[in-house]
């Protein structure tokens, strides 16, 4: 039994009573829960095991203290309305807003931040971390670091561009097929029907084995394959308003289908589209992430998450965790875009569950 | 009865259509190369008698339309035509990979579908506690995660660090059963953990829906315990959703198993395809495709079939 060992449970175990004592119960059972875990964990994964899942504890601590702090600087500088909504916003989304503002200013001022460039050979092949190194270097003798830092620009700049043009078929064919139905609805909705009965990345490695993998391709063919899922939202949503008595006397007063669309539907659909966005983008980053893992995203030598994760698996198999570094900015930013979502979502149709 | 044999026909035809003007567009896409295929595989490089024997060789004189009743036709009898590289009939090469593929994921199945249902049920009793917040932010970490993500993880706490499995899933004819389990079991666990926060969160949303609808509301007023309301009451009428829940996952494996293939070395049909894309072994993709999408839309049918079997208000369609 070392110290660590000891302070642990004690740790642990005082915090249950002081939760019980001031009767905050779900505090409790959460303490308490984890106390009985520990000690199964404990005696199978010996004390690693507990360092593990004090770490874990600590992270999760520390992103609620950032989420908190972020969401007190929003609701200070934020005028009037919005600063009252960012008040009631829960701690995830808050954490999930924080998330994408990093990745934001990384993206934007890649150049600044990383210290070399992203095609640059600056060291042997897997080269240790030193002073201008941070993570050390790949299988090329690039900087890992500033290759993750570039790859937040081409990466996440490709799934946004792909989601918009997704987002942009599939919406106006939605609006168009809402406002005008008869066959041109049916039409849309039998080509919607036929491929979303094909497994996405199935269709994307065919569109891609056919025309090649360059940037303007992948944006295309993710946009084919997932402009159906926001045709159908969109048509569906669209297709409540467009039965609204306003509806019927802007067509009277002889409007016409664009700025039907334009000015009485969109306006009326806007918040689950804006969710929906938010979705679209988690499912297109995530297909574009494994496609270039596979080797089909973007090409070499141009940074980019999922195919820095192939490339250094290696690594792996040495016990070093480097190339899951990449990976893992996938995952936080996945999660983050989902949190604001189901935020955005609950606040918008008071969705209860 | 016999209702119900017609919608299941009815069904089935309809799989069958969207089946088959799937293989048009599976087929015609590759028309769309510019030049032919001839010219893409052989590359910039090949003299014009190259390119006409090659073409010759693979029926390209012929026009598009009799080469796909042709590939059509021998798809029907599994029988996909020749590789471009290697040259060897496409079925051989894939047919024991198929198996393979499917062995993985029923493997993969068998543990997490009741494992997930069980614990949907439980979160979804323990809704709003913080027992079924944790679970789902740990859920959606799972399901935001890349399988990629997910699988280098596994092999390094459970390959690297503790040493209990491969990290590679070689396969041999001659493994026991017992070996062959040990060897895929990290592969398994991966689409595992995918698949079951997918359906845990599905099978909460199913069974929460149904707790808030007045006759459970009934039974919970006139003092039944609330265990009974479960496995009496709300269990018979969530067997709908979950089976829906269930197939509709299934078919999300079977996309999932492409990615996890790559990261363990798995020696399956998702492998396959992608070293044909990356070769563009196009007679291998165009089969690989099929056979995807074929599995995909059958698994979705299973799941309509099983919602008009367990739900007989489907049967009576307005």
């Amino acid at each position: 039994m070392s110290i660590f060992v000891i302070g642990y449970y004690a740790l642990l175990l005082g915090a249950s009573c002081l939760a019980a004592y001031f009767n905050k119960r779900s505090l409790f059972m959460l303490l308490f829960t984890l106390t009985l875990v520990s000690f199964i964990i404990g005696i199978v994964g010996g004390v690693s095991a507990l360092w593990f899942v004090t770490g874990a504890a600590a992270l999760i601590l520390l992103a609620g203290m950032t989420a908190y702090g972020f969401r007190e600087f929003l609701v200070q500088i934020l005028p009037g309305e919005a600063s009252k909504e960012f008040k009631t916003a829960p701690l995830t989304a808050a954490f999930g807003m924080f998330v994408i503002f990093t990745y934001l200013v990384m993206g934007i001022f890649a150049p600044l931040i990383a210290p070399h460039g992203e095609a640059e050979v600056i060291a042997s092949a897997f080269a240790p971390a030193d002073d201008t190194m941070l993570l050390g270097a790949d299988q090329l003798g690039r900087d890992i670091f500033s290759r993750i830092v570039y790859g937040t620009r081409n990466s996440v700049g490709l799934a946004l561009a792909a989601t918009v043009l997704a987002f942009l078929l599939g919406a106006i064919a939605g609006l168009l097929a809402a406002t005008k139905g008869g066959w041109f609805d049916q039409l849309m909705g039998r080509i919607a029907d036929v491929i979303m009965s094909i497994p996405s990345l199935i269709f994307a490695l065919l569109m891609l084995s056919i025309f090649g993998p360059s940037i303007p391709v992948i944006i295309g063919a993710v946009a084919v394959i997932y402009a159906p899922r926001v045709f159908r939202l969109t048509r569906a949503v669209a297709g409540n308003v467009v039965v609204m008595d306003y509806i019927e006397a802007a067509k009277l007063r002889g409007e016409g289908t664009w700025y039907l669309i334009r000015k009485e539907i969109l306006p009326n659909s806007t918040a689950p589209l804006v969710a929906e966005f938010g979705l679209e983008f988690c499912f297109v980053f995530l297909l574009v992430a494994g496609l270039s893992f596979l080797g089909l995203g973007i090409q070499p030598p141009t940074a980019d998450w999922g195919s820095m994760v192939r490339e250094n698996a290696t690594l792996i198999s040495f016990g070093d965790i480097t190339p899951l570094i990449p990976a893992a900015a996938i995952a936080l930013l996945t999660v983050a875009v989902n949190f604001v979502v189901d935020w955005m979502l609950h606040r918008s149709s008071g969705l209860k569950e | 009865m016999g209702d119900i044999l017609s919608l299941v026909a009815k069904r089935l035809g309809l799989g069958l259509l969207i089946l088959f003007i799937i293989s048009i567009i599976i087929f015609f896409m590759v028309e769309l190369l510019p030049g032919d295929i001839a010219q893409a595989v052989l590359g910039q490089g090949a003299t014009e008698e190259n390119v006409a024997a090659l073409r010759k060789e693979m029926g390209l004189d012929k026009p598009a339309i009799v080469r796909y009743l042709e590939w059509l036709g021998g798809a029907v009898q599994f029988n996909f035509g020749n590789s471009i590289v290697t040259g060897e009939s496409v079925t051989a090469t894939i047919g024991p990979r198929f198996m393979n593929t499917l062995f993985l994921a029923t493997y993969a199945a068998v543990i997490a579908v009741p494992f997930a249902i069980v614990l949907g049920i439980i979160v979804a009793l323990l809704r709003n506690s913080i027992f079924d917040r944790v679970a789902n932010v740990a859920t959606l970490s799972a399901i935001s995660s890349p399988e990629f993500f997910l699988g280098y993880i596994l092999i390094l706490y459970f390959a690297v660090n503790m040493g209990a499995f491969p990290a590679i899933s070689s396969l041999s004819e001659d493994m026991g059963t017992w070996e062959l389990l040990n060897r895929t079991f990290l592969p398994a666990l991966t689409l595992v953990l995918v698949v079951t926060a997918h359906m845990m969160r599905m099978t909460r949303a199913a069974i929460i829906n149904l707790l808030a609808s007045p006759y459970i509301e009934m039974a919970r007023l006139k003092g039944v315990p609330p265990w009974r309301v479960i496995v009496k009451h709300a269990l018979p009428n969530a067997w709908a959703p979950i089976i829906n829940v269930v197939a509709l996952n299934l078919a999300y494996l079977i996309t999932g198993v492409v990615l996890v293939e790559v990261v363990f070395v798995y020696p399956g049909i998702g492998q396959a395809l992608v070293d044909a894309v990356s070769k563009r072994d196009f007679p291998v993709v165009q089969a690989c495709c099929l056979i995807f999408a074929a599995t995909f839309i059958l698994l979705n049918l299973a799941a309509d079939v099983g919602a008009i079997l367990t739900n007989p208000r489907l049967r009576h369609p307005k």
